[in-house]
Protein backbone atom coordinates (compact mmCIF):
# COMPACT_ATOMS: atom_id res chain seq x y z
CA UNK A 1 0.00 0.00 0.00
CA UNK A 2 2.70 2.42 1.04
CA UNK A 3 4.66 1.56 -2.05
CA UNK A 4 1.70 2.35 -4.29
CA UNK A 5 1.25 5.73 -2.69
CA UNK A 6 4.93 6.59 -3.02
CA UNK A 7 4.87 5.40 -6.61
CA UNK A 8 1.85 7.56 -7.40
CA UNK A 9 3.36 10.61 -5.72
CA UNK A 10 6.60 10.11 -7.63
CA UNK A 11 4.93 9.97 -11.00
CA UNK A 12 2.65 12.85 -10.17
CA UNK A 13 5.73 14.92 -9.35
CA UNK A 14 7.39 13.95 -12.61
CA UNK A 15 4.24 14.82 -14.53
CA UNK A 16 3.99 18.17 -12.74
CA UNK A 17 7.61 19.01 -13.62
CA UNK A 18 7.11 18.12 -17.27
CA UNK A 19 3.86 20.04 -17.38
CA UNK A 20 5.35 23.15 -15.78
CA UNK A 21 8.24 23.08 -18.24
CA UNK A 22 5.83 23.11 -21.13
CA UNK A 23 4.02 25.84 -19.34
CA UNK A 24 7.20 27.89 -19.08
CA UNK A 25 7.77 27.75 -22.82
CA UNK A 26 4.15 28.67 -23.40
CA UNK A 27 4.57 31.62 -21.04
CA UNK A 28 7.72 32.66 -22.89
CA UNK A 29 5.86 32.62 -26.19
CA UNK A 30 2.96 34.57 -24.71
CA UNK A 31 5.45 37.16 -23.50
CA UNK A 32 6.96 37.43 -26.99
CA UNK A 33 3.48 37.72 -28.48
CA UNK A 34 2.32 40.53 -26.21
CA UNK A 35 5.53 42.56 -26.50
CA UNK A 36 5.59 41.83 -30.21
CA UNK A 37 2.08 43.19 -30.57
CA UNK A 38 3.07 46.48 -28.92
CA UNK A 39 6.12 46.78 -31.17
CA UNK A 40 4.00 45.95 -34.21
CA UNK A 41 1.54 48.72 -33.35
CA UNK A 42 4.33 51.23 -32.91
CA UNK A 43 6.50 50.42 -35.91
CA UNK A 44 4.64 48.28 -38.45
CA UNK A 45 0.91 48.92 -38.29
CA UNK A 46 1.02 52.29 -40.12
CA UNK A 47 1.87 50.59 -43.36
CA UNK A 48 1.04 46.91 -42.90
CA UNK A 49 -2.31 47.46 -41.17
CA UNK A 50 -3.92 46.28 -37.97
CA UNK A 51 -4.65 42.85 -39.43
CA UNK A 52 -1.54 42.58 -41.59
CA UNK A 53 -3.60 43.41 -44.66
CA UNK A 54 -1.02 45.78 -46.18
CA UNK A 55 -1.92 48.96 -48.09
CA UNK A 56 -2.75 48.69 -51.78
CA UNK A 57 0.48 47.94 -53.57
CA UNK A 58 2.38 50.37 -51.41
CA UNK A 59 2.89 47.93 -48.55
CA UNK A 60 2.56 44.14 -48.88
CA UNK A 61 0.29 42.12 -46.61
CA UNK A 62 1.82 39.86 -43.96
CA UNK A 63 -0.58 37.03 -44.60
CA UNK A 64 1.54 34.99 -47.03
CA UNK A 65 2.56 32.16 -44.74
CA UNK A 66 4.61 30.40 -47.39
CA UNK A 67 6.63 33.53 -48.09
CA UNK A 68 7.21 34.12 -44.39
CA UNK A 69 8.31 30.54 -43.84
CA UNK A 70 10.67 30.45 -46.82
CA UNK A 71 12.22 33.80 -45.93
CA UNK A 72 12.22 33.39 -42.18
CA UNK A 73 15.99 33.74 -41.87
CA UNK A 74 15.80 37.03 -43.82
CA UNK A 75 13.02 38.65 -41.80
CA UNK A 76 15.30 40.11 -39.13
CA UNK A 77 17.55 41.66 -41.83
CA UNK A 78 14.57 43.12 -43.70
CA UNK A 79 13.17 44.77 -40.59
CA UNK A 80 16.48 45.98 -39.19
CA UNK A 81 18.01 47.27 -42.44
CA UNK A 82 14.97 47.99 -44.57
CA UNK A 83 14.75 46.80 -48.15
CA UNK A 84 14.03 47.88 -51.68
CA UNK A 85 14.06 44.42 -53.17
CA UNK A 86 11.18 43.37 -55.42
CA UNK A 87 9.00 40.68 -53.85
CA UNK A 88 6.11 38.51 -54.89
CA UNK A 89 3.61 38.12 -52.10
CA UNK A 90 0.31 36.28 -52.41
CA UNK A 91 1.03 36.15 -56.13
CA UNK A 92 1.31 39.94 -56.48
CA UNK A 93 4.46 41.88 -57.28
CA UNK A 94 5.61 44.58 -54.86
CA UNK A 95 8.36 47.03 -55.64
CA UNK A 96 8.84 49.69 -53.06
CA UNK A 97 11.05 50.85 -50.29
CA UNK A 98 10.66 49.71 -46.73
CA UNK A 99 12.48 51.95 -44.23
CA UNK A 100 14.99 50.51 -41.75
CA UNK A 101 14.22 50.02 -38.09
CA UNK A 102 17.83 49.96 -36.96
CA UNK A 103 16.82 51.19 -33.50
CA UNK A 104 15.27 47.79 -32.72
CA UNK A 105 17.34 45.39 -30.60
CA UNK A 106 17.60 41.66 -31.29
CA UNK A 107 15.02 40.86 -28.63
CA UNK A 108 12.57 43.39 -30.14
CA UNK A 109 13.09 41.89 -33.60
CA UNK A 110 12.51 38.39 -32.23
CA UNK A 111 9.31 39.46 -30.49
CA UNK A 112 7.86 41.27 -33.47
CA UNK A 113 8.77 38.35 -35.77
CA UNK A 114 7.05 35.91 -33.40
CA UNK A 115 4.00 38.17 -33.35
CA UNK A 116 3.81 38.47 -37.14
CA UNK A 117 4.46 34.78 -37.85
CA UNK A 118 1.78 33.76 -35.33
CA UNK A 119 -0.92 36.26 -36.27
CA UNK A 120 -2.93 37.13 -39.40
CA UNK A 121 -3.55 33.45 -40.11
CA UNK A 122 0.11 32.46 -39.59
CA UNK A 123 1.03 29.84 -37.01
CA UNK A 124 4.77 29.23 -37.04
CA UNK A 125 5.73 28.97 -33.36
CA UNK A 126 8.68 30.40 -31.45
CA UNK A 127 11.72 32.17 -32.81
CA UNK A 128 14.06 33.34 -30.08
CA UNK A 129 16.46 36.24 -29.99
CA UNK A 130 19.62 34.10 -30.29
CA UNK A 131 18.30 33.05 -33.68
CA UNK A 132 17.92 36.72 -34.61
CA UNK A 133 21.52 37.41 -33.62
CA UNK A 134 22.65 34.53 -35.83
CA UNK A 135 20.44 35.59 -38.76
CA UNK A 136 21.70 39.17 -38.62
CA UNK A 137 25.24 37.86 -39.26
CA UNK A 138 24.11 36.77 -42.70
CA UNK A 139 22.43 39.96 -43.91
CA UNK A 140 23.35 40.93 -47.42
CA UNK B 1 -52.53 63.30 -7.69
CA UNK B 2 -50.18 66.24 -8.00
CA UNK B 3 -47.29 63.83 -8.23
CA UNK B 4 -48.89 61.96 -11.09
CA UNK B 5 -49.51 65.20 -12.92
CA UNK B 6 -45.85 66.22 -12.54
CA UNK B 7 -44.68 62.91 -13.86
CA UNK B 8 -47.09 63.15 -16.77
CA UNK B 9 -45.82 66.64 -17.65
CA UNK B 10 -42.20 65.54 -17.41
CA UNK B 11 -42.88 62.53 -19.58
CA UNK B 12 -44.70 64.63 -22.14
CA UNK B 13 -41.83 67.15 -22.27
CA UNK B 14 -39.27 64.42 -22.81
CA UNK B 15 -41.35 62.87 -25.57
CA UNK B 16 -41.74 66.29 -27.19
CA UNK B 17 -37.98 66.93 -27.02
CA UNK B 18 -37.28 63.59 -28.71
CA UNK B 19 -39.93 64.29 -31.31
CA UNK B 20 -38.44 67.68 -32.15
CA UNK B 21 -34.94 66.25 -32.33
CA UNK B 22 -36.15 63.59 -34.75
CA UNK B 23 -37.78 66.25 -36.95
CA UNK B 24 -34.59 68.29 -37.12
CA UNK B 25 -33.51 67.11 -40.56
CA UNK B 26 -31.83 70.26 -41.81
CA UNK B 27 -28.73 69.85 -39.68
CA UNK B 28 -25.86 72.11 -40.68
CA UNK B 29 -22.15 71.70 -40.27
CA UNK B 30 -20.13 74.47 -38.60
CA UNK B 31 -17.91 76.91 -40.47
CA UNK B 32 -14.16 76.90 -39.81
CA UNK B 33 -11.59 79.68 -39.95
CA UNK B 34 -11.86 83.47 -39.71
CA UNK B 35 -15.12 85.24 -40.36
CA UNK B 36 -16.04 88.86 -40.70
CA UNK B 37 -19.21 90.86 -40.70
CA UNK B 38 -19.87 92.76 -43.89
CA UNK B 39 -22.45 95.47 -44.26
CA UNK B 40 -24.46 95.03 -47.42
CA UNK B 41 -27.04 97.40 -48.90
CA UNK B 42 -30.06 96.13 -50.74
CA UNK B 43 -31.52 98.02 -53.67
CA UNK B 44 -33.70 100.21 -51.44
CA UNK B 45 -30.64 101.36 -49.52
CA UNK B 46 -31.43 99.35 -46.41
CA UNK B 47 -28.30 98.14 -44.70
CA UNK B 48 -27.99 94.69 -43.27
CA UNK B 49 -25.10 92.61 -41.97
CA UNK B 50 -23.89 89.48 -43.67
CA UNK B 51 -21.24 87.05 -42.42
CA UNK B 52 -18.34 86.33 -44.73
CA UNK B 53 -16.55 83.07 -44.03
CA UNK B 54 -12.98 82.14 -44.80
CA UNK B 55 -12.63 80.48 -48.19
CA UNK B 56 -9.90 78.58 -50.01
CA UNK B 57 -8.35 81.02 -52.51
CA UNK B 58 -7.66 80.18 -56.16
CA UNK B 59 -4.66 78.00 -56.72
CA UNK B 60 -2.65 76.66 -59.63
CA UNK B 61 -0.90 73.39 -58.97
CA UNK B 62 0.46 70.52 -61.02
CA UNK B 63 -1.46 67.28 -60.77
CA UNK B 64 -0.06 63.73 -61.03
CA UNK B 65 -0.16 63.99 -64.84
CA UNK B 66 1.83 67.27 -64.80
CA UNK B 67 -1.29 69.18 -65.86
CA UNK B 68 -2.07 72.48 -64.16
CA UNK B 69 -5.26 72.30 -62.13
CA UNK B 70 -7.24 75.12 -60.54
CA UNK B 71 -10.38 75.32 -58.47
CA UNK B 72 -12.39 74.75 -61.65
CA UNK B 73 -11.85 71.05 -61.05
CA UNK B 74 -13.84 71.34 -57.80
CA UNK B 75 -16.66 73.47 -59.17
CA UNK B 76 -19.99 72.29 -57.71
CA UNK B 77 -18.20 69.63 -55.69
CA UNK B 78 -17.39 69.20 -52.06
CA UNK B 79 -13.92 67.84 -51.42
CA UNK B 80 -11.64 66.48 -48.75
CA UNK B 81 -8.12 67.95 -48.70
CA UNK B 82 -5.02 66.74 -46.90
CA UNK B 83 -1.24 67.16 -46.79
CA UNK B 84 1.15 64.21 -46.98
CA UNK B 85 4.26 62.94 -48.75
CA UNK B 86 4.90 59.63 -50.45
CA UNK B 87 7.95 58.54 -48.46
CA UNK B 88 6.26 59.26 -45.12
CA UNK B 89 6.24 56.22 -42.88
CA UNK B 90 4.53 57.68 -39.84
CA UNK B 91 0.98 59.00 -40.08
CA UNK B 92 0.44 59.18 -43.86
CA UNK B 93 -0.14 55.49 -44.58
CA UNK B 94 -2.75 55.38 -41.82
CA UNK B 95 -4.37 58.61 -43.05
CA UNK B 96 -4.64 57.32 -46.58
CA UNK B 97 -5.77 53.87 -45.48
CA UNK B 98 -8.62 55.59 -43.63
CA UNK B 99 -9.31 58.16 -46.34
CA UNK B 100 -9.51 55.35 -48.87
CA UNK B 101 -12.52 53.95 -47.00
CA UNK B 102 -14.23 57.35 -47.47
CA UNK B 103 -13.21 57.28 -51.15
CA UNK B 104 -14.72 53.81 -51.53
CA UNK B 105 -17.96 55.01 -49.91
CA UNK B 106 -18.33 58.03 -52.24
CA UNK B 107 -16.49 57.00 -55.40
CA UNK B 108 -19.69 56.84 -57.43
CA UNK B 109 -20.90 60.25 -56.28
CA UNK B 110 -19.82 62.92 -58.80
CA UNK B 111 -20.28 65.66 -56.20
CA UNK B 112 -17.49 64.38 -53.96
CA UNK B 113 -13.74 64.68 -54.66
CA UNK B 114 -10.43 64.23 -52.88
CA UNK B 115 -7.29 66.37 -53.05
CA UNK B 116 -3.94 65.39 -51.55
CA UNK B 117 -1.07 67.90 -51.52
CA UNK B 118 2.48 66.67 -51.17
CA UNK B 119 4.71 68.67 -48.85
CA UNK B 120 7.87 66.98 -50.17
CA UNK B 121 8.70 69.50 -52.89
CA UNK B 122 12.15 67.91 -53.41
CA UNK B 123 11.23 64.34 -54.22
CA UNK B 124 7.48 64.03 -54.90
CA UNK B 125 7.39 65.19 -58.50
CA UNK B 126 4.18 64.47 -60.46
CA UNK B 127 5.50 61.13 -61.77
CA UNK B 128 6.15 59.97 -58.20
CA UNK B 129 2.63 61.02 -57.23
CA UNK B 130 1.19 59.13 -60.17
CA UNK B 131 2.96 55.96 -59.16
CA UNK B 132 1.79 56.42 -55.59
CA UNK B 133 -1.85 56.82 -56.68
CA UNK B 134 -1.60 53.69 -58.82
CA UNK B 135 -0.19 51.70 -55.94
CA UNK B 136 -2.78 53.03 -53.54
CA UNK B 137 -5.34 51.87 -56.08
CA UNK B 138 -7.37 55.03 -56.61
CA UNK B 139 -8.76 56.81 -59.67
CA UNK B 140 -6.98 60.15 -60.03
CA UNK B 141 -10.01 61.76 -61.67
CA UNK B 142 -11.70 61.41 -58.32
CA UNK B 143 -8.74 61.60 -55.94
CA UNK B 144 -6.21 64.07 -57.28
CA UNK B 145 -2.64 64.43 -56.08
CA UNK B 146 -0.92 67.78 -56.48
CA UNK B 147 2.58 69.14 -56.45
CA UNK B 148 3.59 72.75 -55.91
CA UNK B 149 6.53 74.83 -54.80
CA UNK B 150 7.34 74.89 -51.10
CA UNK B 151 6.00 78.45 -50.74
CA UNK B 152 2.70 77.72 -52.47
CA UNK B 153 1.93 74.48 -50.67
CA UNK B 154 3.09 75.56 -47.22
CA UNK B 155 1.16 78.81 -47.49
CA UNK B 156 -1.99 76.97 -48.58
CA UNK B 157 -1.60 74.51 -45.72
CA UNK B 158 -0.99 76.96 -42.93
CA UNK B 159 -3.02 80.01 -43.94
CA UNK B 160 -5.89 78.48 -45.87
CA UNK B 161 -6.50 74.91 -44.78
CA UNK B 162 -5.07 75.62 -41.28
CA UNK B 163 -2.88 72.52 -41.23
CA UNK B 164 0.60 72.80 -39.75
CA UNK B 165 3.40 71.52 -42.02
CA UNK B 166 7.13 71.89 -41.63
CA UNK B 167 10.45 70.72 -42.96
CA UNK B 168 12.41 69.20 -40.08
CA UNK B 169 15.81 67.60 -40.48
CA UNK B 170 15.53 65.95 -37.06
CA UNK B 171 12.36 64.04 -37.99
CA UNK B 172 12.96 60.54 -39.33
CA UNK B 173 11.42 61.25 -42.73
CA UNK B 174 12.51 64.91 -42.95
CA UNK B 175 9.09 66.54 -42.51
CA UNK B 176 6.51 66.89 -39.79
CA UNK B 177 2.88 67.71 -40.38
CA UNK B 178 -0.61 67.28 -39.02
CA UNK B 179 -2.94 64.60 -40.26
CA UNK B 180 -6.11 66.65 -40.70
CA UNK B 181 -8.61 65.78 -43.38
CA UNK B 182 -10.30 69.07 -44.22
CA UNK B 183 -13.83 69.09 -45.61
CA UNK B 184 -14.55 71.93 -48.08
CA UNK B 185 -18.04 72.81 -49.32
CA UNK B 186 -19.19 73.94 -52.77
CA UNK B 187 -18.51 77.58 -51.85
CA UNK B 188 -14.88 76.81 -50.88
CA UNK B 189 -15.64 77.19 -47.19
CA UNK B 190 -14.15 74.81 -44.63
CA UNK B 191 -16.83 72.82 -42.88
CA UNK B 192 -14.94 70.19 -40.95
CA UNK B 193 -11.51 68.89 -39.92
CA UNK B 194 -10.95 65.29 -38.90
CA UNK B 195 -7.88 63.51 -37.57
CA UNK B 196 -7.12 61.08 -40.40
CA UNK B 197 -5.26 58.70 -38.10
CA UNK B 198 -8.33 57.97 -35.98
CA UNK B 199 -10.95 55.63 -37.43
CA UNK B 200 -13.79 57.09 -35.34
CA UNK B 201 -13.11 60.61 -36.68
CA UNK B 202 -12.99 59.28 -40.22
CA UNK B 203 -16.38 57.62 -39.64
CA UNK B 204 -17.66 61.03 -38.58
CA UNK B 205 -16.26 62.52 -41.80
CA UNK B 206 -18.29 59.98 -43.79
CA UNK B 207 -21.47 61.02 -41.99
CA UNK B 208 -20.66 64.72 -42.30
CA UNK B 209 -20.17 64.41 -46.07
CA UNK B 210 -23.72 63.05 -46.28
CA UNK B 211 -24.97 65.93 -44.11
CA UNK B 212 -23.13 68.48 -46.24
CA UNK B 213 -24.50 66.99 -49.46
CA UNK B 214 -28.02 67.23 -48.07
CA UNK B 215 -27.56 70.79 -46.78
CA UNK B 216 -29.84 73.35 -48.35
CA UNK B 217 -28.15 76.48 -49.63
Amino acid sequence: MRKTILFTVFWLTVAAIVYSCQDASEIEKAKYMSNGKDLYKTYCQNCHGENGEGLGQLAPPLTDTVFLKQNKAKLACIIKNGTNEAMTINGKAYQGKMPDFSNLHDIDLAQVIVYITNSFGNNQGMYDYQKVTADLQNCK
Amino acid sequence: MIKFKNIAIAGFSIALAFGLAACNNNKKLPFYGQREAKVIKDKDGHESIDTVYQTIPDFKLLNQDSVVITQDQFKDKIYVADFFFTSCTTICPTMHRNLKTVYEAYKDNPEVAFLSHTIDFKYDKPSVLKKYAEKLGVNTQKWTFVYGSKDEIYHLAEHNYLVAVQEDSTAKDGYIHQGWLVLVDKHKRMRGAYDGTKTEEVEKLKKDIATLLAEKE
